[in-house]
This record gives structure tokens, sequence and C-alpha cells, in this order.
């Protein structure tokens, strides 16, 4: 947990800097993991559209695996996986992380990145600029 | 005027980007007197009308949000259905300001004046402000600006006042000039905006267990320097209109021996009794508390020290057995003082957070309990009941008796109800 105290966090639980999602890692919530197969995949792309956390990896318009940090194993890339193809298929999270020894699932998860706004970063750089403002 | 139309002038002259509002007996003239100045064009303001009170505030949070001066006026029942969104507007530090018609609470229905309908609010982090009049309560609205907006503050303000005793009453009110409002208060800017592009924020965040403290902690400490700004703001007012505001008015109170606390128009009432006692050669006072919200506890004790006997006269009752809620903070505040330097000290808050609190005060720890007055309740006029000079100076009359003897009998009582 961030060691930050009420009175260097953002006032009124305001988010200052965009794109702090990137930081709070989701993956921990998944109970099923999926288990995608390259070799199997014929770059349909349907789990790419129906992902909610937009967790498909996709590189050289290829799909390239799934980003675990951000996967909360719903399941849904599975399902729309076509049924005849099926490069995709979850296994319950305990077992898959057995076989790989925890690897697929480094993230720490649970840190909001509330308090890790940089004030500078924020600053749009122009004269007199308030970002100081929602400061406490 | 009446206190409406003092209130919807004042308004006027504020100029908000945004009003949303419903109509309820008997604030309903303020936004209908406001809602002809947006059609006649002597306002910018985006006049919002929305299905409910919870919509009213909901879209004024979302104005304020998006960095406009919002506000939005209301009553009783419809007061109790922004519930919900009283707390949403605290905690996101929108300095939205709203003028609060006094009116009894349902059941049994009743559209008259008692203050149930704000009190139950008086814990949800807005501002609470009384007004004896319609004087006053133009005059807080205009000042209820500055003191929700000061960047020490950055939390809402309702301006209170009596149900059709100041609401509906017809008074003179002193006005100022558009130019000397428009000065006094000065152009808004937000302290966060969601319409600013160059700094792009996310509002009404997940706050779960590893944050939501430190942000309760953050509006707790943004009360303290509350007292200190009304002050700053009162006496800059009086300097502009030559009439100034504190905290409360001690009426008469100097060298007093029994004293009566109220809020609103009965401290006008109180005041007329005050007159006639003191000409009978009873020394008699009167506290009458402006700003109730944030509780400026250790000043009124302090104000109240020379006073042998305390009524303090509850316009709402608790429900709780303990008494009305001025009452139980009064009774409160005269225990100890509140807070010490040890949860509010200079280097945080810098002097003006610092200084609403007494430092003498602080350094001695506990009250000397020995020398507290002796304090009693009545809770009168719920729902609009009259109260009138003779039923106060009773109350006068039994303070004497307790100065005299050293004592209460009976601490809480109800005045003016049939027994």
């Amino acid at each position: 947990m961030d060691e930050k105290g009420w009175r260097d966090v953002p006032i009124a639980g305001l988010i200052i800097e965009p794109g702090t999602a990137r930081g709070y890692k989701t993956g921990e919530w998944r109970t099923h993991r999926p288990v995608w197969d390259p070799e199997k995949c014929i770059n349909c792309f349907l789990c790419w559209i129906y992902c909610p956390d937009s967790a498909i990896q996709v590189k050289d318009g290829k799909v390239a695996g799934i980003d675990l940090e951000h996967c909360k194993g719903c399941g849904i890339c599975a399902h729309e996986c076509p049924s005849k193809v099926r490069a995709i298929n979850m296994v319950l999270e305990s077992e898959a992380e057995a076989e790989d020894g925890g690897k697929g699932n480094e993230e720490t998860g649970g840190e909001a990145n509330r308090g890790e706004a940089d004030s500078d970063k924020a600053d749009c750089g122009k004269a007199g600029c308030e970002r100081g403002s929602v400061k406490w | 005027m009446t206190g409406n139309e003092a209130v919807a002038e004042a308004m006027r002259q504020v100029n908000p980007d945004v009003v949303a509002a419903y109509p309820i007996t008997p604030q309903t003239e303020i936004v209908q007197i406001f809602s002809t100045f947006v059609a006649d064009g002597l306002v910018k303001t985006e006049f919002v009308t929305v299905e409910s009170e919870h919509s009213a505030m909901s879209a004024t949070i979302g104005a304020a949000a998006a960095g406009a001066r919002a506000m939005t006026a209301t009553s009783s029942q419809g007061f109790a259905l922004m519930w919900e969104m009283l707390y949403i507007a605290a905690g996101l530090r929108l300095p939205i300001v709203m003028p609060v018609v006094n009116r009894a609470l349902s059941a049994p229905i009743n559209i008259h004046c008692d203050h149930s309908d704000t009190m139950g609010a008086r814990d949800s982090g807005w501002i609470q402000i009384f007004s004896e009049n319609a004087q006053e309560a133009y005059d807080n609205v205009i000042q209820a600006v500055r003191i929700a907006e000061s960047r020490d503050v950055l939390l809402p303000a309702m301006v209170c006042m009596d149900g059709f005793i100041v609401s509906h009453g017809m008074e003179s009110v002193k006005l100022l000039k558009d130019e000397e409002v428009r000065g006094f208060i000065g152009g808004y800017e937000p302290a966060y905006s969601l319409l600013d592009v160059d700094h792009p924020i996310t509002v009404g965040a997940l706050d779960f267990a590893d944050w939501y403290f430190e942000h309760k902690r953050q509006e707790a400490a943004a009360e303290v320097p509350v007292a200190e700004v009304v002050r700053r703001v009162g006496e800059e007012y009086g300097k502009l209109s030559g009439r100034s505001y504190g905290l409360f008015e001690a009426y008469r109170l100097d060298d007093a021996e029994v004293a009566v606390v109220a809020l609103g128009s009965t401290a006008g009432t109180a005041k007329a009794v005050v007159d006639e006692l003191r000409r009978e050669g009873v020394r008699a006072g009167v506290l009458k508390i402006r700003l109730y919200r944030p509780f400026p506890g250790d000043e009124i004790v302090r104000v109240l020290s020379g006073v042998k006997a305390i009524a303090v006269l509850d316009r709402s009752d608790t429900f709780s057995t303990m008494g009305g809620p001025v009452f139980i903070d009064i009774k409160a505040s005269m225990y100890a003082p509140i807070y010490d330097d040890s949860v509010y000290d200079d280097s945080v808050h810098g002097p003006v957070r610092g200084s609403t609190h007494d430092r003498d005060a602080r350094d001695t720890g506990a009250r000397d309990t020995t020398q507290r007055p002796v304090i009693v309740n009545y809770i009168y006029g719920l729902g609009g009941r009259d109260i009138d000079l003779e039923q106060i100076r009773k109350v006068y009359e039994r303070l004497q008796a307790i100065a005299t003897t050293g004592e209460a009998g009976q601490c809480v009582s109800y005045l003016g109800v049939r027994e």
C-alpha cells in the first residue's frame, strides 16, 4: 500500500493524471485464466473485439498473447472463440500457476495509482498553471 | 421585500453559471422569481428544470464539477430527497451555494417552519449559515459564495432562513448595487474542472479502504479554517455594506447572568425580550448562532463563560432523548476544547487554519468544570408553532431562578406544546 498521507494526495479523490488504469492491475481478481494456443489461433480477432478489459495483445496484425496483469478471467474470449477453433481455454488459476510456477501472473495487484500523480508531469507548462489547486 | 425575493435578488446579482432547481413550498418563490430573471435575460445563467430535488442537486454537482458557479435552493422534503447527493457535493469539495427555506419534515405533513430539514444534514460536510431576517438571508447568500469558494475551504454552503416567517414576511431590505456584488464575489476560478482539457481528470472514482479514509480526513480538515474565513468575509462585507458579520451575534451578553441561545428569526424575538428585561434591571442576553456548521464550539463557550444560566432554544428535536441538536452541541463544547494542537496544528494548516481555535483554551486542556454555566434546553416551534415574547420571558424567569439557586431541574422541556 502506498505510504502517502492525507496531506499528500489530491482533494476529493480526484485522479489528476490520465491513463492511471494502466497501473491498476486487476489480474489478481482472476479465478479462471484464459490459456491461448497460437497454433490453433486463426487471428479472427473476435476475442480482441469482445474483451472488456482490452487484455488481448496484438502485434503486427496478429494476436500476440493475453495481458494477464489486467485480464479478470471473465471467459468471454474463450466463449467467443469459434467452436471449430477453440484456441482459448479457461483453466483454474491455481492449476495454471502450479504449472508455470506463477510466471504468467506476476502482477502485484490492487495498487491504485491514486497517490502517484506526478504534479510536474500533470502540469501543462503554461504560465500560472493552477495545478496545485487540487492539492490539499 | 420578502426573504424569498431578497434571496432571488442576491442570486440574480451573483449571476451563477448554472441553477438547477425544483419548486417546493416555501422555497418555490426563490426559483420562480429567479426563472423570470433568466427568461428576461437579466442573468446569463443556464436554468435547468429538473424532475426532482435529487436531480436538482445532481445537476448542480455536475455543473460545479465541470467548473461552473452553480446554485440551487430547496426546503424540507425536497431537501431530504437531496440527501444522497449532499454528501457527494461535500465529498467532491464543490463550492455550491444553496439557500434552504427551513420547513418541518413529514409525517405528519406540514409546510411550516422548523429546522428539522437542515438539522438532519448537519453532519453532511456542508457549511450551514442561519439568517435571522430577510436582510441577513440576502447578505448571507452573497457572503456564502466567497466562503464556499475560498481556496482554504472548498466546501458547499447552505444559507438557511425560516420558512414563511422570513421567506414570506415583508420587511425592508438594503440591497447592494449589482457591480458591488460582482466586485465582492469576484470572477470564478474553479479548483478543478472536467472541461479543462489541458488537465484531464477523473472525478468520483472508486475509493476503497486504501484511500477513502485519507480523503475524508482532508474533508474534516477543510472544515477547520471555515470559521476564520467566515469572520474575514463578514468583516470585508461590513466594509462594503455597513453590515458586518461574525460567527454569531452576542446580544447584550457582556455582563449577562442569564442568556438564551437561538437560531434564525427566534433570535430577533428573544432580543426584544432582552430589551424589555434590561429596562427592568435584569442582566439578560442572547446568543444568536450564525455559523452552525462547522460548529464554533470553543468560541461559543468562551462568549457564554460568564453567564450563570443558559437556555438553548431548538426548533427541532433529535428524538434521541438527549434534547435538541444545538443543545447537544453546546453541552459537548462545554466539556473540553474539541481539537487541540496534536490534531490541528499551525504547522499543518498555516496561521489561518490554526487560528480558529483559541491557543489559551488549548493550553489548559480540559475546561474548569466547576465554573460551567447551568444549561437547559427548550424544544419549541415545531411545524410552525408560534413563539412569542411572553413564552421567551418565561424562559428568562426560569433562568433567573436557576441562576439564584443553581438548581436546573428538568433539563429538556417542550415550549409551547399543549400538555
